[in-house]
């Protein structure tokens, strides 16, 4: 346990000292929400009931800039070699390194999300929504992410491929993220939808680092 | 091979296998073949016109059996795939990687033949309904498959890569299936039902039922024929490849 709190503090450290790359993801986030009312038009009721799937998909994209850098640059130093060696299992190194990559790429999402609703003129309660939804949804995205970044490391290409792997993944995430805020503005509750991302949250708690940590191993072999 | 028990791992090998896959190929093209023209021949002269789409409806004697092999091929890429992790076989990542190429053509058949169904009986080439979409992304996964396969240069780690995809994929078809058939009735944009078809004719049945049979036996003769082309290039530098007479027959 004090390995995987040290590999996060690492990440975040680490994250900080190069701030641009996640404020990068960041204004990639809020600058794609911006252009989908310039493309669609201002009309507000419109707006409102397309704001959860814009907010979602724009946080699939934002989250993806962030992979491809998950496992690289650990990979590129020799980092990464020494963790397969290391006493501590790796797969509980890797949790940590999901949870590290959450916080720099998922977490801000999540926090921003509001602010970007209100521009798309959502109330108090579907924000409230949203936010759970995503609160929920971007560890998810990051869990299955990471496997994507694994099996792509040191890929001719891995980037543009990573997207392709994962983005495919991501759609019963985006389904119940953005069907939330949807069946809740429609009075039908959320919380249905919330309790599938919930579901689908602790399966790849489960299962993700595990395949992440196969993918890695074979990455390296 | 007089005694009972085969042994199955003595096939596992790619030297044993690729004359025994050569001795099956034609077989099965035989029987692609023989199914073929009898599905054919019910779908086309036995099987009645439908009383509410017409002539149009006998395309799904070719969209169904491709709809059904897509989502078959794709459990047996992903059991050839496992079994490769899990025996570490040579040949187990060889067939997975044989097998996408014709599993991704299904799937896209199945798209298409659906949107040529689609356009004249709903109107529309396409319609956000459940099958529709889980189908495209069952081919989005295909297509991720054979890129991840195609970008590794190294032959084992590109099979052991691929092999975890299409486990991670296998889990979540269905995941994928029910969240979009979900998010589908939530939506209630195209209000027609595939499931509320009426009750088919038996010779409507067996006609599908044979043409997937053919779809079947085309799929393990292409299959296999693929399976030995990637034999041959994996395995080019060994003494037995070369020995081959198809190989030394050819000049130099």
């Amino acid at each position: 346990m004090h390995s995987v709190i040290a590999i996060i503090r690492r990440d975040l450290l680490l994250a900080m000292r190069r701030k641009s790359e996640v404020l990068t993801a960041l204004f990639f986030f809020i600058i794609v929400v911006s252009l989908f009312p310039l493309g669609i038009g201002p009309e507000s009721a419109l707006l409102r009931k397309i704001a959860p799937g814009v907010i979602w998909v724009s946080a699939l994209l934002a989250t993806m800039l962030g992979l491809a850098r998950l496992f690289a640059p650990d990979h590129a130093d020799g980092t990464l070699e020494q963790m397969v060696l290391s006493p501590t299992p790796l797969g509980l190194l890797v949790a940590g390194k999901i949870v590290a990559h959450w916080i720099t790429t998922g977490l801000p999402l999540v926090l921003l999300a509001p602010v970007l609703g209100i521009q798309f003129d959502l109330d108090r309660g579907a924000l409230g929504i949203l936010v759970l939804a995503l609160l929920l949804g971007t560890p998810l995205l990051s869990l299955i992410g990471a496997i994507g970044a694994a099996l792509t490391l040191g890929v001719r290409g891995g980037g543009v491929l990573l997207s392709l792997l994962v983005l495919p993944l991501y759609v019963p995430a985006l389904i119940f993220g953005a069907g939330a805020v949807e069946s809740h503005v429609s009075g039908l509750g959320a919380g249905g939808h919330l309790s599938l991302l919930a579901a689908l949250l602790a399966l790849a708690v489960f299962f993700a680092p595990w395949a992440t940590t196969a993918a890695l191993r074979i990455a390296l072999e | 091979m007089n005694n009972k028990l085969v042994n199955w791992f003595k096939f596992g090998s790619p030297q044993s296998f690729y004359p025994l896959a050569g001795k099956m190929i034609p077989w099965f093209w035989a029987l692609a073949v023989v199914f073929g023209i009898i599905g054919l021949w019910i779908s086309f002269f036995v099987a009645p016109t439908d009383f509410q789409q017409g002539e149009g409806y006998r395309i799904i004697f070719i969209h169904v059996p491709a709809a059904w092999m897509s989502m078959f091929l794709y459990i047996v890429m992903a059991t050839w795939a496992g079994l490769g992790l899990a025996l570490n076989t040579r040949l187990s990542g060889m067939m997975a990687q044989a097998i996408a190429p014709t599993g991704a053509l299904m799937a896209f058949l199945s798209l298409w033949t659906g949107a040529i169904w689609g356009k004249p009986m709903w109107g529309a080439w396409w319609v956000w309904d459940a099958r529709l979409t889980s189908a495209l992304i069952l081919f989005f996964l295909y297509i991720g498959f054979i890129a991840l396969q195609a970008a590794i240069d190294d032959a084992r780690r590109a099979d052991k890569a691929g092999a975890i995809l299409a486990l991670v994929g296998v889990v979540n078809v269905p995941i994928i299936y029910f969240s979009v058939k979900w998010w589908n009735t939530l939506h209630q944009g195209a209000s027609v039902s595939l499931t509320k078809a009426p009750a088919m004719a038996a010779t409507m049945l067996w006609g599908m039922l044979i043409m997937a049979l053919a779809f079947w036996m085309y799929s393990i003769a292409v299959t296999l024929m693929r399976v030995r082309a990637i034999i041959l290039e994996r395995e080019a530098h060994t003494e037995w490849v070369k020995n081959l007479s198809e190989i030394q027959g050819e000049p130099k």
